[in-house]
């Protein structure tokens, strides 16, 4: 236990440090919600509708962002093989990179979202509602996401190929995401029906993603 | 810190294979505590290979590995590997690079604190230097002071004294004989002479 907590901090540490790249991702979130209305155009009710999966797919691309150096650096400079050769199990160290590098890149992009919702007109329910979707369900993406990063770990320039595996098994968080924070704010759909299954969709990545991660990583020697 | 006494590393007719190419076969040794063993031969004989194969990070082709009175499953849950690739994190201090890998790899007892360890390979001057500032042979002084943080009985060590100055490696020659001193076991796969007491095993050259 011990050292997963050592493990939890040094992470956070690592992220926090120059060059770890722990506010990249919310400065990248920020410039994709900020050039969305100028594609769309200043029309508030357009925008105000399509607000949250404009917030949802940034809050997607920006995780995608600094999750391909997940495992990446600690296979560049031999730190993973010694996390192999730890009485740890490597999936238990997998499962704390990732709670720690959701609560590095995950965390501020959810306490960041009632702000930038504001620039695309969202009103307080669909704020609130965004909100409460991204906190549940962005631990899904980082998840599944490092699923992908195990098995390109060892590939020179794998971040593209990551992403192109990844993308299409973060469909069903984006679809749940986004009728969730949509819910919140009216229509025919109970809030709770699509915001209970991103929950499930989380805790199941949750759950299975270690294993698999920790097969990639393992079989990666 | 001493070592359990009847520890000892069997190699029972292993053989090894990097990429589907068969490199080596039909090693086998046994160390007891307190005993090293050199491993030499040209580049690409696998050397390398072999001790990731008794890190447990490969598996071998074909053959037994066992690690007796260690109480682990696998070898490498006892043992220390120094690699090419020195796991030391650039943008964290040399202490705090040694305080984390002495709670991750501790085996229940620590060893030296890590500014002792750094004493121990004459890098207490830097202790609070992110480890990207330092030198290639200091990053490798800090990268072996990991060696003594968390005491294993299993040295396996990839060419250690690569980059180091004269003073670093009597220096390595005396840790590596405190360590066989106390019951330890050494692996080292090596070009140069170490200055240790220590059989060889010569892996053959590839045509």
């Amino acid at each position: 236990m011990k050292a997963l907590a050592a493990l939890f901090a040094r992470e956070l540490r690592l992220a926090n440090r120059a060059g770890g790249g722990g506010a990249m991702g919310v400065v990248f979130f920020l410039i994709l919600v900020t050039i969305a209305p100028f594609a769309i155009g200043p029309d508030l009710n357009l925008l105000a509708r399509i607000g949250p999966a404009i917030l949802w797919i940034a809050a997607l691309l920006s995780t995608l962002l600094g999750l391909d150096r997940l495992f990446l650096s600690d296979h560049e400079d031999g730190s993973l093989d010694l996390l192999e050769m730890a009485d740890t199990p490597l999936e238990a160290v997998v499962l704390v990179k990732c709670l720690a590098h959701w609560a590095g890149t995950g965390l501020p992009l959810v306490l960041a979202a009632p702000l930038f919702g504001l620039m695309l007109a969202l009103d307080g329910d669909a704020l609130w509602g965004v909100t409460a979707s991204l906190a549940v369900g962005t631990p899904a993406l980082t998840f599944i996401g490092a699923i992908g990063a195990a098995l390109t770990v060892s590939l020179r320039r794998g971040g593209l190929l990551m992403a192109i595996l990844v993308l299409p098994f973060t469909v069903p968080a984006l679809i749940f995401g986004v009728s969730a924070a949509s819910a919140a704010s009216g229509g025919t759909v109970p809030f709770l029906t699509p915001f209970l299954i991103l929950c499930a969709l989380s805790l199941a990545s949750m759950a299975l993603a270690p294993f698999a991660a920790a097969a990639a990583l393992r079989s990666g020697g | 810190m001493v070592f359990h006494q009847d520890l000892s590393l069997h190699a029972h007719e292993l053989a090894l294979a990097r990429g589907g190419r068969r490199l080596a076969q039909g090693l086998s040794f046994t160390l007891k505590g307190g005993e090293a063993l050199l491993v030499t031969g040209p580049n690409g004989a696998g050397k390398s290979t072999l001790l990731r194969v008794l890190a447990s990070l490969l598996a071998p082709a074909s053959g037994r590995l066992s690690l007796d009175g260690a109480g682990v499953e696998a070898p490498g849950l006892a043992a220390h590997y120094l690699g090419h690739a020195e796991a030391l994190k650039g943008a964290l201090t040399a202490r705090e690079n040694l305080e984390f890998w002495s709670e991750m790899l501790t085996m229940g007892d620590f060893g030296l604190s890590p500014d002792e360890a750094l004493a121990r390979v004459a890098m207490s001057h830097a202790p609070d230097l992110p480890v990207s500032y330092l030198s290639a042979g200091q990053r490798r002084r800090v990268a072996i002071a990991r060696l003594l943080v968390a005491p294993r009985p299993l040295w396996l060590l990839d060419e250690p004294a690569t980059a180091l100055d004269a003073a670093s490696q009597t220096r390595l020659a005396a840790l590596m004989k405190d360590h066989l001193a106390s019951g330890g076991i050494i692996v080292a796969a090596t070009h140069a002479d170490l200055g240790l007491p220590a059989r060889e095993l010569r892996l053959g050259a590839k045509p």
